[in-house]
């Protein structure tokens, strides 16, 4: 990799995180229009809906991140076999740097021991990097920034459990989504849509419920019994009243992703994810030249 | 909508209930981790708190041609400061808390005892919140506790927020937790018999 393609990709980088942490994908601000045409006028579910829209179109238009918690970052790269992906991380990272100063993301990124932040978001663990080869000749980014408050109220059951009396079956995962809905209540910044693993270890479970909000909102699962599982879930998580921010309302979430993964036979873990309504997911077509050929969300 | 306008009365602020949706305009102090833990340890605060609002904010803050322009000013979770915030209410006589997220027991007891109401903003909303800011009237502890943690002195206008926890006793938190529970139960003993 010449050093003058570092530095063009680099530039596409910091401008693919820039996109990701000031617009929300259009699938999202979709999905907030039809929540707050569900919610009763002068309601408090439509009070905090309208700011949330308000502050969609604000953020855009300056430029400037939707929230201040600018969050996780995961960054999700195909990268063509001929380059060299070790060099292509530390471009990313090095990336992530500019855009901190720049202020596109905030300083983020604090040492569990000192409690000291180096102002980077660089350190063990932050970016999340998933980097992979394949066999296309362009590159493929996606990046999704990650809140704090609703990473916090995600929830891992192991079934059975018998607090929810949810036994190892498609009903007893059901329990879980529902359950881990109530536990949120507001404080994960809802309207929110909920990544879910079936299965998997500790791990691998949690890791996948990430990958499911690369998902857009309106797609359908590829397996008609999650698929089945996702309407039904969306559709009575709706019917708990929680409502935007936990004011109350119809629109408690936006959407429910599910997937499964192999699991031991010893063991049976239900994973959810919580993403707030600062959904930030971009991603984009990158031509071997660094140049962003087309935005995929 | 109601409109709540400087000076915050004891009177103006218990006739607010929870539910209600108010905008603020009027003097707001920010104040987060460090300030409600230093206030705790019984140090002064540098500015009176009386009949003021606490804001559960860390706001991003620049220096634009020698004036602070605040750039992102959305809430913080609130029930960080449940240990101190009832003290803080009752020793230093403020008459509002604004954050996201709620508080707990001991803080609905304080805003009923002593006449206080907790006003939930729309959590994320950095855009908005920042534009309802019109000035940076003054900034205290900067040098001691960092941008994020300092006090900041905010002249807001039509600041949008709900009011969860009002001085009566009430709190919508505990309300839609209840209501929301019942509806779980009723949704779990459905599942499996269809
Ligand atoms: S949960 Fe999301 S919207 Fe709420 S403060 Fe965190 S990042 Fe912002």
């Amino acid at each position: 990799m010449t050093s003058s393609l570092q530095k063009k990709l680099q530039e596409t980088f910091i401008e693919i995180i820039r996109k990701t942490s000031a617009e929300l994908p259009q699938d999202v601000v979709d999905a907030v229009v039809e929540g707050l045409e569900r919610e009763a006028k002068e309601s408090r579910g439509e009070y905090a809906l309208k700011i949330i829209q308000k502050n969609i179109e604000l953020a855009k238009k300056k430029s400037q991140p939707l929230c201040q918690d600018t969050g996780s970052i995961l960054f999700y790269v195909h990268y063509p076999r001929k380059l060299d992906g070790e060099l292509l991380g530390k471009v990313v990272k090095k990336a992530v740097v500019a855009a901190t100063k720049k202020g596109y993301l905030r300083q983020n990124s604090v040492d569990s021991l000192t409690g000291q932040n180096n102002g980077t978001n660089v350190g063990p663990g932050t970016p999340t990097l998933h980097i992979e080869p394949w066999k296309k000749d362009h590159i493929e980014v996606k990046l999704m920034l990650k809140g704090g408050g609703c990473e916090n109220v995600g929830a891992q059951y192991s079934l059975p459990d018998s607090r929810i009396g949810a036994g190892r079956d498609l009903n007893g995962v059901k329990k879980c989504i529902l359950d881990a809905v109530q536990q949120a209540q507001g404080k994960g910044c809802g309207p929110g849509v909920l990544g879910v693993t079936i299965g998997g270890d500790r791990a691998t479970g949690y890791l996948a419920t990430k990958e499911q909000f690369l998902r857009k909102m309106k797609d359908k699962n590829p397996n008609p019994v999650l698929a089945k599982l996702e309407d039904e879930c969306l559709n009575e998580a709706n019917q708990l009243g929680i409502g935007p921010m936990g004011f109350g309302g119809k629109t408690t979430l936006m959407g429910v992703k599910v997937g499964a993964l192999n699991r031991l036979p010893a063991s049976y873990f239900v994973s959810v994810s919580y993403m707030c309504w600062a959904y930030r997911r971009q991603g984009a077509k990158v031509s071997a030249r660094g140049e962003i050929q087309k935005w995929l969300y | 909508m109601i409109q709540l306008s400087a000076p915050f009365t004891e009177e103006k602020i218990r006739s607010l209930k929870v539910g209600d949706m108010v905008e603020i305009t009027g003097l707001v102090f920010t104040g987060r981790d460090a300030i409600h833990k230093w206030l705790h340890d019984g140090n002064e605060p540098p500015v009176s708190l009386k009949d003021g609002i606490i804001y559960h904010c860390g706001p991003v803050v620049m220096k634009k041609k020698g004036q602070w322009v605040v750039t992102a000013a959305g809430p913080t979770t609130s029930i960080r400061e449940e240990p101190y915030q009832a003290g803080i209410i009752e020793k230093h006589g403020v008459r509002a808390v604004i954050g996201k997220g709620g508080m707990g027991e001991k803080t609905r007891l304080a805003c009923q005892k002593f006449g206080c109401v907790y006003l939930h903003a729309v959590g994320g909303a950095a855009q908005v919140l920042a534009e309802a800011i019109k000035k940076v009237r003054d900034v205290h502890l900067l040098e001691k506790f960092g941008s994020p943690e300092a006090i900041w002195e905010l002249e807001v206008e039509a600041f949008p927020v709900v009011v969860t926890i009002d001085a009566h006793g009430n709190s919508l938190h505990k309300d839609i937790e209840a209501e929301s529970s019942q509806n779980l139960a009723q949704l779990m003993a459905q599942i499996g018999k269809k």
